[in-house]
């Protein structure tokens, strides 16, 4: 249906349901809302571990890392952090950038560099988790 | 084309170079600063595990360069950037329900926030560790 006959024939109901002149947002809100609850606890773990871990030795920390909780609980802080942290950018170009192409390619950029990022870290922990001892 | 040099001189209303910014104000811009700045601490967690799971010795390099202290107190600032985003995001959960939205009630949660910040990195760097960062942080 076009745009104009949404208008015509939409219920209040309808633009009612999270969907504003962007057709998204409530989703974008909700996802930062979740990832900020998820990181609360996450992050006061990392906090703790960070602090334990002062200066310790490489054997150590891969020992540590390996251990099937902190692998887990490493990966989810990876994934709910970058979550958060690419939807806060997103915002902030918004926010800022007011040159169409330039909005476009940042956020693209950013999309990116936050998957890859998350990915690249993931990968380090699986990789840890999985050759420790060997 | 009309004449763009020949512009109306309408008023300009006072913008950021002359508005003093309230407590709440500057709370709500350290927000957006400190979350920007958190990316910045994603990328030492990348380096971290990048470097444990590559050798022993790029692993010592960034521990040595993570004791030094350049490097404490880059952590001790990420921390305290970190305890504030938490803190201060904890206050956003509070309004979107509704709740401390009146002037008043920004600025009592605004030292709430703040004490808790401050509080918190206090006992993540134990008494003496925090004094002497915040002495090198003041000179």
């Amino acid at each position: 249906m076009s745009e104009k006959y949404k208008d015509q024939y939409a219920t209040h109901l309808k633009k009612a349901k999270g969907l504003g002149s962007a057709h998204e947002g409530t989703d974008h809100w909700m996802k930062q809302k979740i990832t900020a609850i998820l990181n609360i606890p996450l992050v006061l773990w990392f906090v703790w571990s960070i602090v334990s871990l002062q200066g310790a030795s490489h054997a150590q920390f891969v020992t540590w890392q390996a251990q099937p909780t902190n692998a887990v609980l490493m990966i989810m802080l990876i994934i709910s952090v970058m979550y958060h942290a690419k939807l806060g950018a997103q915002v902030i170009t918004e926010d800022y950038i007011s040159t169409e192409w330039f909005k476009m390619l940042k956020l693209i950029g950013q999309k990116i560099f936050f998957l890859a990022l998350g990915i690249m870290c993931i990968f380090c922990v699986l990789k840890i988790a999985f050759t420790a001892g060997i | 084309m009309s004449d763009t040099t020949n512009k109306v001189q309408r008023p300009l209303s006072p913008h950021l170079q002359v508005y003093k910014l309230p407590l709440t104000g500057l709370m709500s811009i350290s927000h957006r600063i400190t979350g920007a700045g958190l990316v910045v601490g994603t990328l030492l967690i990348a380096a971290y595990l990048i470097a444990a799971a590559t050798s022993e010795t790029h692993y010592n390099t960034v521990m040595s360069i993570a004791t030094s202290k350049p490097g404490q107190i880059i952590m001790f600032l990420w921390s305290f950037a970190l305890y504030f985003h938490m803190f201060n995001g904890i206050r956003h959960m509070f309004w979107d329900t509704g709740r401390f939205l009146q002037k008043a009630q920004a600025m009592r949660t605004n030292y709430v926030v703040l004490l808790c910040a401050v509080v918190a990195t206090a006992i993540t760097w134990g008494g003496s560790t925090f004094v002497e960062f915040m002495v090198v942080l003041g000179s």
